[in-house]
C-alpha cells in the first residue's frame, strides 16, 4: 500500500464503506430499530467524512458531515429511521460517490437540495412511521349482552365502526341461536369473530365497545406482532455487507424488479391452476353445508385463489415492446436488401402479454413483417409513379381488445390482388370457378394451405408466402387472422390472440356421460334443440338459425357416446374465424374457468381436444378443439350439397 | 329520513346547545325539561334517541329511564345520558335501568355528535 496514491486508497476505501452503507440501509427499512445497523451506517458515514478531510475530499467532508449529523440523531434515539429518512440517506450515499469519482460533474444545487430532503425527513418522523406496514391484525370475538339490542346497541353499527379502523373480515356466529318457537327477536343471540388490520391501538378498538363493554364477552388478541418488534435474525444482517464489499456497482434504479428463471414461472402458474381447482372443489363442499364459518372461510379462499391467479398472471406478462423492437432491426435490413425505403412505426409497445406467447409470435410476425416489406410495398420509383410517398410504411401495433390481444401489421403497398387470388384458388381447385366470395373470405384463402408456395406464385399472386405457417401458428395459440386490403391503398393483418395460454373461460357441457369444455371465446350463442325438431333435422346436418343455415355436428355421434339424447338438446353455436357451427350436446352446465392440461404425446394428434382440465370434482374434461370442430362440420357442410345434387 | 332525537335537560342552555348541535348534524330535535315530560314526549312515539340529564327536578333521569323501557316504543330505542366524571355509580344505575351509553360533561359538540352517530348511524 505504502507506494501508491492514498487518495486512490481513500477512494476504494471509500467505495467499500459506502456499499456497506447502502446494505445497512436497505436492512434498517426492515428493521428500523436495529442499533448495530445504525451504527454501521453511521461509521461508515464517520469515516468517509473524516478520511476524506485527510486526503483533500473537501466537497466529500462537507457534505458527509450533513449527513452524518442527521444520522447522529438516529443513533441518539432523536429521530426514528423512517423509510423517507433512508430513501434520503440513500440518495445521499450517491451524491457522495458522485463527489467522489467525478467531483467536476456533481452539482451544488443538488447537494443542497438533498440536505433540506434530509431535514424535511427528520422533521416528520411520524407521518412516515404511519406507513401502511404498521398495521396490525387483531382477532376479536365478543357476544353482546342479551338485552343489549333492546337497551338500544345496534350490533351492525358496531361492525361499522370496527370496519372504519381497518380492513376486517366479519364472521357471525349463529350457534346460539334458537328454533324460532323459542327466539325472542328482542335479544341478541349472535357472537362475533372479526379478523381487523389496524394502525390504530388496541384502546381504539375497545373504544368501539365503550357502551357495552362490562356487560359483554370480549376476548381481543392480537394475530400479528407489531411491526418494529420483531428483528430480523441479526447474523446474516451483519454478514451480509461484509460478504460482498469489493464490487461496489452503482445502485441501480431498477431494484424494484428481479429477474425469475421462467421455469419458476411455469411452475408457480401450474400450482395456482391446482389450487384453483382444489379451491373450486371447497366451493362444492361449501354449497352442500350449512355452516357458515366454513362458507365465509371458502368465500374467503376463492377470493384470495383468484387474486393470486390474476397476480401470477401479470406476473408472466410482458410488454410486446421487446418483440417489436427486434423488427426494427429487420425491417432496416429487409428494405436495404430489397432497395426499398420503409419505416416501422410501432404503437402500443406497451401492450402486455404472455410470455410464452411473445416467444411464439415472433415467427409468424416476421413472417408477416417480411411479407408485407417484400410483397406489400413496391419500389421507390414504382410509388413515385403511383402518386404515393417513395417511402412506404410499415405499422405493427398491439392494443387489448377484452379478453383478447389485437397485433395488426399494415402496409400502405398495393394491397392484395383479387382477381389474382380468386385466379389462383380456381386453379388449385379451393373455389369452384366464378364463384364470388367476400373480401375478407376471399382473403382468407390465401392462408389455406397450398396457396401459394412457390416464390414466383407469390411475386404474382402479390402476397402469401407461407402464410398457411402463420394462419397454424396462430391458431395454435388459440388465435385467428383477419385480412383485411384495398387495392392500391394497402393491407392489414390483424391477430387476434387470447391474453394468456394457461387459463381460458370455457362452458362446460355434458355429451352422454362425458363433460367437456369449450372455450367461451369461440361461442356465439346456445339455442334449444327440441325432440320435434331434432326429429325433423335428422338426416340434414343444418340447423335454420334465425334465417341462416348453419351446420351442426351431433358430438354425441362424434364422440359415439352410447346412451339415449336427452329430451331438450341443447345446440352451442361455436365459431371460428367467421365461419360457425353448430355443436349439439345434452345439456349446458355452466361456464367453468379452466386451467389448461396439456394431452399426454399419445393423444396429441387427436385434433378434437386442445386439451383437458380437472373440474371442481376431480374429473377430467376435454377442452373443445373449435376450429377443428367447424372444420368438420363445415367440410360435411360442403359434401352435403353436392349428395343433394 | 331524518331521525328524531328526543333531548331532556332542565337546563335551557344546554337543551339549546344540543338543538344547535344535533340540528346541525341533521338530526331533529324535540325538547323536554324534565323526566315526566320526557316520558310524556315519548309515550307519543316517533323518537329514535333519547338524550337525557339524569339530575332533573320532577321525575330524575334514571327514574325516567326506567320508565322508558317499559314503553314498547322505546324498545332498541337508544337512551344517552349525561354524567360528570365523579358520579360514577350514577352510571351504574343509569345503565341498570335501561341506557345505552353516556356523555362525560363537559363536552365538546362533536364529542357529541360522535356518541349520536355512534349509537345512531350517520
Amino acid at each position: 500500500m505504502s507506494g501508491s496514491d492514498p487518495a486512490q486508497t481513500y477512494r476504494q476505501e471509500a467505495a467499500d464503506l459506502l456499499e456497506q452503507l447502502e446494505q445497512a440501509l436497505l436492512d434498517l427499512e426492515h428493521a428500523p430499530d436495529d442499533a448495530d445497523l445504525i451504527n454501521t451506517a453511521f461509521r461508515a458515514l464517520h469515516t468517509i467524512k473524516g478520511s476524506g478531510a485527510m486526503f483533500g475530499f473537501d466537497a466529500v467532508a462537507a457534505f458527509t458531515h450533513h449527513v452524518e449529523t442527521a444520522f447522529d440523531r438516529v443513533r441518539k434515539g432523536e429521530a426514528a429511521a423512517t423509510p423517507s429518512l433512508i430513501a434520503v440517506v440513500l440518495a445521499a450515499k450517491d451524491q457522495i460517490r458522485l463527489l467522489i469519482d467525478q467531483p467536476d460533474s456533481a452539482d451544488e444545487a443538488d447537494a443542497a437540495a438533498l440536505l433540506n430532503q434530509l431535514q424535511a425527513a427528520l422533521a416528520a418522523p411520524e407521518r412516515a412511521a404511519a406507513a401502511p406496514n404498521s398495521m396490525v391484525a387483531w382477532r376479536l370475538r365478543f357476544r353482546l349482552p342479551r338485552d343489549a339490542m333492546a337497551m338500544g346497541t345496534n350490533p351492525l353499527l358496531l361492525l361499522d365502526e370496527l370496519r372504519a379502523l381497518g380492513p376486517c373480515t366479519v364472521v357471525a356466529d349463529p350457534s346460539a341461536i334458537p328454533p324460532l318457537q323459542a327466539l325472542d327477536p328482542t335479544a341478541c343471540h349472535v357472537a362475533w369473530e372479526v379478523t381487523l388490520l389496524t394502525a390504530e391501538p388496541r384502546s381504539a378498538i375497545e373504544q368501539v365497545f365503550l357502551f357495552v363493554l362490562d356487560e359483554m364477552q370480549l376476548d381481543l388478541e392480537q394475530i400479528t406482532a407489531e411491526p418494529s418488534a420483531p428483528k430480523p435474525p441479526p447474523a446474516p444482517d451483519r454478514t451480509e455487507p461484509a460478504r460482498k464489499p469489493a464490487h461496489a456497482e452503482p445502485a441501480s434504479a431498477d431494484t424494484g424488479s428481479i429477474r425469475v428463471p421462467a421455469a419458476r414461472l411455469d411452475d408457480l402458474m401450474d400450482q395456482v391452476g391446482e389450487l384453483v381447482i382444489a379451491q373450486s372443489r371447497l366451493k362444492q363442499i361449501a354449497g352442500a353445508t350449512s355452516d357458515a364459518q366454513v362458507k365465509t372461510i371458502s368465500e374467503e379462499i376463492e377470493r384470495l385463489a383468484l387474486e393470486l391467479r390474476d397476480t401470477t398472471m401479470g406476473a408472466r406478462l410482458v410488454p410486446i415492446g421487446q418483440l417489436f423492437g427486434r423488427f426494427r432491426r429487420l425491417v432496416h435490413d429487409l428494405s436495404k436488401e430489397l432497395g426499398k425505403e420503409v419505416t416501422l412505426t410501432l404503437a402500443g409497445e406497451e401492450t402486455e402479454l404472455d410470455k410464452t406467447l411473445i416467444e411464439r409470435l415472433s415467427d409468424p410476425l416476421i413472417h408477416m413483417i417480411r411479407n408485407a416489406v417484400d410483397h406489400g410495398i413496391a419500389t421507390p420509383d414504382q410509388r413515385a409513379a403511383a402518386g404515393k410517398p417513395r417511402q412506404g410504411r410499415v405499422g405493427l401495433t398491439a392494443r387489448h381488445l377484452g379478453h383478447e390481444v389485437l397485433i395488426s401489421v399494415t402496409d400502405d403497398g398495393n394491397g392484395l390482388d383479387r382477381a389474382r387470388i380468386q385466379q389462383r384458388a380456381e386453379e388449385q381447385g379451393m373455389l369452384a370457378p366464378g364463384t364470388r366470395l367476400p373480401d375478407a373470405e376471399l382473403f382468407r384463402l390465401i392462408m389455406e394451405p397450398g396457396f401459394s408456395t412457390a416464390r414466383e406464385v407469390t411475386s404474382v399472386s402479390g402476397r402469401g408466402v407461407g402464410m398457411d405457417v402463420v394462419r397454424r401458428a396462430i391458431e395454435a395459440l388459440r388465435g385467428s387472422v383477419d385480412i383485411a386490403s384495398r387495392p392500391g391503398e394497402g393491407s392489414e393483418f390483424t391477430l387476434h390472440l387470447p391474453l394468456t395460454l394457461a387459463i381460458i373461460d370455457g362452458l362446460l357441457v355434458r355429451v352422454g356421460a362425458g363433460r367437456y369444455v369449450i372455450p367461451l371465446s369461440a361461442i356465439e350463442e346456445c339455442v334449444e334443440l327440441s325432440a320435434e325438431d331434432d326429429t325433423r333435422s335428422r338426416g340434414h346436418t343444418f340447423l335454420n338459425i334465425r334465417g341462416s343455415l348453419v351446420p351442426f355436428l351431433r358430438l354425441r355421434e362424434v364422440f359415439a357416446s352410447g346412451t339415449d339424447p336427452d329430451t331438450y338438446q341443447k345446440v352451442v353455436i361455436v365459431s371460428a374465424g367467421d365461419q360457425r357451427v353448430g355443436l349439439v350436446v345434452d345439456q349446458v352446465i355452466g361456464d367453468h374457468q379452466t386451467v389448461i392440461k396439456s394431452l399426454s404425446k399419445l393423444h396429441a394428434d387427436v385434433g378434437a381436444f386442445s386439451g383437458a382440465t380437472i373440474l371442481g370434482d376431480g374429473t377430467v374434461a376435454l377442452i373443445l378443439e373449435v376450429a377443428h370442430l367447424v372444420e368438420h362440420g363445415q367440410h360435411r357442410d360442403e359434401s352435403l350439397p353436392q349428395a343433394a345434387e | 329520513m331524518k331521525k328524531t332525537i328526543l333531548s331532556v335537560d332542565d337546563s335551557a342552555s344546554i337543551l339549546q346547545m344540543v338543538k344547535l348541535t344535533l340540528g346541525g348534524g341533521g338530526y331533529d330535535v324535540v325538547q323536554a325539561s324534565n323526566g315526566a315530560e320526557g316520558l310524556a314526549r315519548a309515550r307519543a312515539g316517533g323518537i329514535d334517541m333519547v338524550l337525557t340529564d339524569l339530575n332533573m327536578p320532577v321525575m330524575n333521569g334514571i327514574a325516567m329511564i326506567r320508565e322508558l323501557r317499559k314503553l314498547p316504543q322505546c324498545t332498541g330505542v337508544p337512551i344517552i345520558f349525561l354524567t360528570t366524571e365523579s358520579a360514577a355509580n350514577m352510571k351504574q344505575e343509569a345503565k341498570a335501568a335501561g341506557a345505552t351509553g353516556w356523555i362525560t360533561k363537559p363536552f365538546q359538540q362533536d364529542q357529541l355528535l360522535g356518541v349520536v352517530r355512534k349509537v345512531l348511524g350517520a
